[in-house]
């Protein structure tokens, strides 16, 4: 069974090495055809009614993945060699191609033809690595056409006009992707088909079409090989270029050999680059480095107005250069910019993604067989428009879609790309909500069912294994309340305060105890560091944790036992701690109050019963601790809440106003910030070294750049003082919460 | 780096996981040597050459004056990797799989027919790629067979480790330098003890007897294949005797 070849191979290491592999050919590889009789059974396999079996080349993977994906593919056989290539060329999509061969729900399989007795071809002497692998495609797709005989059609798909025809030549069935996709008569399915690159078949027909209209907008990148000579020698600096989010024709490139952002102004400067890309820029001479000035608003417009009306096939016909963006700017060039001022030469790294978004409103077409060149506006505005084709275009006009991006090429003002999928209508709440989750790449899938698989068996209850903790302390007698905005399902945080006979409190902070349930390197706690955090939308939240645990074992609700960790101080009546200490426990809510219900309980003097008394003292301390902490130079930071009035029957949002703060958030908020400050003590004392507090030191460096006080150390009064102006503790505060 | 594709569950040369790599056995290959023997697993390839019984070169080196002594060699020719390199021969790497050798085979061999003597064991590696310590056990045993030595089972040897959540059979040179564990299995064969069980990484109790089970699989089929090898070889005698 085991046939052994060995063949050499020269990697480097530092070093070329000479490498002797085995690599052993089989005669065991299942085709995974369920017609085939011949090979062993596979788990899923291929139709047996299958109209045609698909083998694809490596670039159609690479760059119609989103075709792939689409549902009215199917039977399609990865050879691995195609994965091979895929993986080494773009792990993005290789990740993508791999989840489609392991879902069941999908007739993709992978056939080994690298290792199989019969598929397995050697470099022959004066062929590349590229058309080597070419010619192990069709020679596998010529085996599965004599294996599984002339009752299955077997069709290889590639877009390179080379391999098409040998494979022709050979007797192979072989079409391009348009024209199978064609074949299947689903126009909405055409749409998905990425806009091949000029080499290949499809886009010829378009260059033959009207080869005098085409003009060169932007300028060549350069080889990668003058890059990384220009990079060398220092004439390039290389950097990760940022397109301004309020400008999207001014972009920054952070660049380490400078040591200072070089901005680029306009387009053509961008030269094709997104927001993301990796790109090699190039500075311009000094007296070219302007100040952008107000250029930018009128100029959007300009583009916006010049392709409202397209005609079929011309999306890029304007010929009007976007240097118009640097004549406004020399006009206004009398400030001459002390940032250097650069343009991209070429992209060492692509960050296409795919976008979402709408199309630009424009007529219907007549004719041209119902296909549409539209203008795609991404929400994001730092992406540029991208072209696509479209067949469904009266569907998609008013309709939120995701659109990736293919190919830029120099002779077109915008990219070009293809539609992906449909969100929803334009406007609706549930689309736009879905949008604005997508733009910020916001996880809302369900749980999967080994995350779902490491949570407790429920209904959970203590176990008396908790109980017997000997870390673990029973504080279920002592009278722990919570405080939470109304309608919380997830209490994590409760208090207690309870008198000491000589005159002090003992106050507690108890957190829910989370890793109790969450152990590191489960499914669960890897699921949860990805999403990072809940997300709190109006009417929705999308939880870092399942629900189970967020809502109901985790959540410190009344009457229930359950467990958490707690900060128990004793403080005198002037609110100074006397000692601290902190232990794992098991709590029994007595209630869980809202703000207003604690805040009422509080004002109406009638009350006075023990948890009443108990508010109050904890106000009274908290009030101290308060005015102490101000008196410190606290800098308060918190902006305003906002709170969403909501119809309680169509849910949706009525009404916005300000969320107001009453002493009981007050209270809460002074205590949680006491826990935290001790704990962070309790961690610096025992983990000096690794101990992640956060540190905000810049704040003293902006202080500086703000002309305040010099020497003002953040922290002594003299700061939060001169931080009155509201506009600097404007900038203080962004500074301070979106440092990233 | 995927050494089992999810996909496909092929490993990076081809084998399944529970599969062995090619094997190969050749008796008789040092005509001065008492008995010697090549073995070859895949790209491993190493020579073992067995003098003795003999008298006792240095007498202060005898423990037991009842008992043979056995004495083992282990050296990896400097061609034997890719890197040009000089391997000095006291390393403690090869002195470490010397000893391993030593006792390894000292399991078996019925040293108290044998007092006053001694059986010197050579092992060279020609060409390396992962498990060395595996074939060199497999040679000494071919070639303690061809010398006559007593013994009371075959011993043979073969490594599994544990990749990708997968236990692999007979590591090559990649895998092995991937960093998992692997384990190093001797066993006597018909007798169906272990001799020799090595692994220089943690594993979990139950992986653990998983991968180690998988490895006794690998030295038993190694064992028929030996076997097969000395009956070939005794057939041969036959008829070179007539």
């Amino acid at each position: 069974m085991l046939q052994s070849k060995t063949f050499v191979k020269k990697t480097k290491a530092g070093r070329v090495q000479k490498v002797v592999r085995e690599h052993y050919l089989r005669d065991d590889i299942p085709c995974g055809a369920a017609s085939c009789s011949a090979c062993a059974a596979v788990e899923h396999p291929l139709a047996a009614d299958a109209a045609a079996i698909l083998v694809v080349d490596t670039n159609v993977v690479l760059h119609q993945i989103d075709l792939l994906e689409n549902p009215a593919i199917e039977d399609v056989v990865l050879l691995s060699v195609v994965l091979d290539e895929v993986k080494n060329k773009n792990l993005s999509v290789f990740n993508r191609i791999k989840a489609l061969c392991s879902n069941k729900a999908r007739r993709f399989f992978v056939f080994t033809n690298e290792h199989h007795r019969d598929t397995y071809i050697k470099e022959m002497v004066g062929e590349g690595p590229n058309d080597r692998n070419d010619r192990a495609i069709r020679v596998a797709t010529r085996w599965y056409q004599s294996h599984l005989g002339d009752n299955v059609k077997v069709l290889l798909i590639t877009n390179d006009r080379d391999n098409k025809r040998k494979a022709i030549e050979e007797g192979i069935n072989a079409d391009t992707v348009e024209s199978y996709v064609r074949s299947l008569a689903q126009p909405g399915l055409l749409d998905l088909v990425a806009v091949s690159t000029s080499g290949d078949v499809a886009m010829e027909d378009v260059e033959d079409l009207r080869p005098s209209k085409r003009k060169v907008i932007y300028s060549e990148h350069k080889p990668m090989s003058e890059i990384t000579s220009g990079l060398r020698c220092g004439i390039y600096h290389q950097g990760k270029l940022r397109v301004n989010r309020y400008n999207p024709f001014e972009a920054y490139v952070g660049s380490e050999s400078i040591g200072d952002e070089i901005v680029i102004h306009g387009r053509s400067n961008m030269n094709r680059a997104f927001d993301g890309d990796i790109v090699a820029v190039e500075l311009l001479p000094q007296d070219q480095w302007h100040e952008s000035k107000s250029f930018i608003a009128d100029d959007d417009e300009d583009y916006a107005e010049e392709d409202v009306h397209l005609a079929p096939n011309s999306a890029d016909d304007a010929p009007r250069n976007t240097n118009h963006t640097q004549s406004t700017v020399a006009s206004s060039a009398a400030a001459v910019s002390s940032r250097p001022v650069g343009r991209v030469v070429g992209i060492i790294k692509r960050n296409w993604n795919s976008y979402c978004g709408s199309l630009e409103p424009m007529p219907m077409p007549a004719g041209s067989g119902g296909i549409a060149h539209a203008l795609f506006v991404s929400k994001d505005r730092r992406i540029p428009k991208i072209r696509i084709q479209t067949r469904q275009l009266g569907n998609l006009l008013d309709k939120r879609i995701i659109v990736a991006v293919d190919l830029w090429d120099v002779l077109s003002r915008y990219p070009s790309g293809h539609y992906v999928r449909t969100i929803g209508d334009i406007g609706d709440k549930d689309t736009e909500t879905e949008v604005v989750l997508i733009e910020n790449d916001i996880n809302t899938r369900p749980f999967s069912t080994q995350v779902l698989a490491c949570l407790p068996p429920l209904p959970w209850t203590l176990s008396p294994e908790d109980l017997a903790n000997r870390n673990r302390q029973d504080l279920r007698h002592v009278r722990v309340f919570s405080v939470d905005p109304p309608g919380c399902r997830d209490i994590d945080d409760a208090l207690h305060c309870t008198p000491l006979p000589n005159g002090n409190f003992e106050v507690g902070v108890h957190i829910a105890d989370v890793t109790n349930f969450v152990h590191p390197g489960t499914p669960l706690d890897e699921e949860a560091t990805q999403r990072g955090t809940s997300v709190y939308l109006v009417g929705q939240r999308i939880d870092m944790l399942p629900k189970p645990l967020t809502e109901d074992v985790c959540s410190l609700r009344a009457d229930v036992e359950r467990l958490a960790f707690s900060v128990v101080w004793e403080m005198t009546p002037h609110a100074d701690i006397i000692s601290t200490r902190y232990t794992k426990s098991v709590i029994k809510s007595c209630a869980a109050m809202s703000y207003v219900e604690a805040q009422a309980r509080m004002d109406d003097s009638r009350m006075v019963d023990p948890l009443t008394v108990d508010l109050r003292n904890l106000n009274s301390l908290a009030k101290i601790m308060r005015h102490r902490r101000c008196e410190r130079g606290a800098l308060t930071l918190a902006s305003a809440e906002v709170k969403f009035e909501i119809d309680s029957e169509t849910h949706d949002p009525l009404d916005i106003g300000i969320y107001q703060i009453r002493e009981a958030n007050q209270m809460i908020e002074e205590f949680m910030l006491a826990a935290n400050i001790s704990v962070a003590e309790k961690i610096l004392k025992h983990f000096p070294l690794c101990s992640l507090l956060r540190f905000l030191n810049q704040l003293s460096g902006l202080a500086q750049k703000l002309e305040f006080e010099p020497n003002s150390s953040f922290g002594r009064p003299t700061f939060s003082e001169s931080v009155d102006s509201r506009q600097c503790l404007q900038i203080v505060r962004l500074v301070a919460i979106n440092r990233d | 780096m995927e050494y089992v594709n999810p996909l496909t569950g092929f490993r990076v040369d081809g084998r399944r996981p529970n599969e062995m790599r090619q094997l190969k056995g050749e008796i008789g290959v040092v005509a001065k040597a008492d008995g010697s023997a090549l073995f070859e697993m895949g790209n491993t390839r190493v020579i073992a050459a067995v003098y003795g019984p003999r008298e006792v070169q240095n007498k202060g080196q005898q423990v037991n004056s009842k008992e043979a002594l056995v004495r083992c060699e282990y050296r990896m020719a400097e061609f034997s990797t890719g890197d040009r390199r000089r391997k000095p021969k006291g390393d403690r790497r090869s002195t470490e799989i010397s000893l391993v050798i030593r006792q390894t085979m000292e399991a078996s061999i019925l040293t108290h027919l044998m007092p006053r003597s001694q059986i010197d064991i050579f092992v060279q590696v020609l060409q390396a790629d992962g498990g060395t310590r595996s074939a060199c056990i497999n040679a000494a045993t071919l070639a303690l067979a061809d010398a006559g030595i007593p013994m009371r089972d075959i011993v043979t040897s073969c490594s599994a480790g544990y990749l990708c959540s997968i236990p692999l059979l007979d590591l090559n040179y990649i895998e092995d330098s991937a960093g998992g564990p692997d384990v190093t299995v001797g066993i006597l064969a018909k007798m169906d003890k272990v001799t020799l069980l090595q692994m220089d990484a943690k594993l979990p109790m139950d992986t653990f007897e998983n991968v180690m089970e998988l490895a006794i699989e690998g030295c038993k089929a190694i064992a028929n294949y030996i076997r097969e090898v000395l009956l070939e070889n005794t057939k041969q005698l036959e008829c070179q005797r007539g």
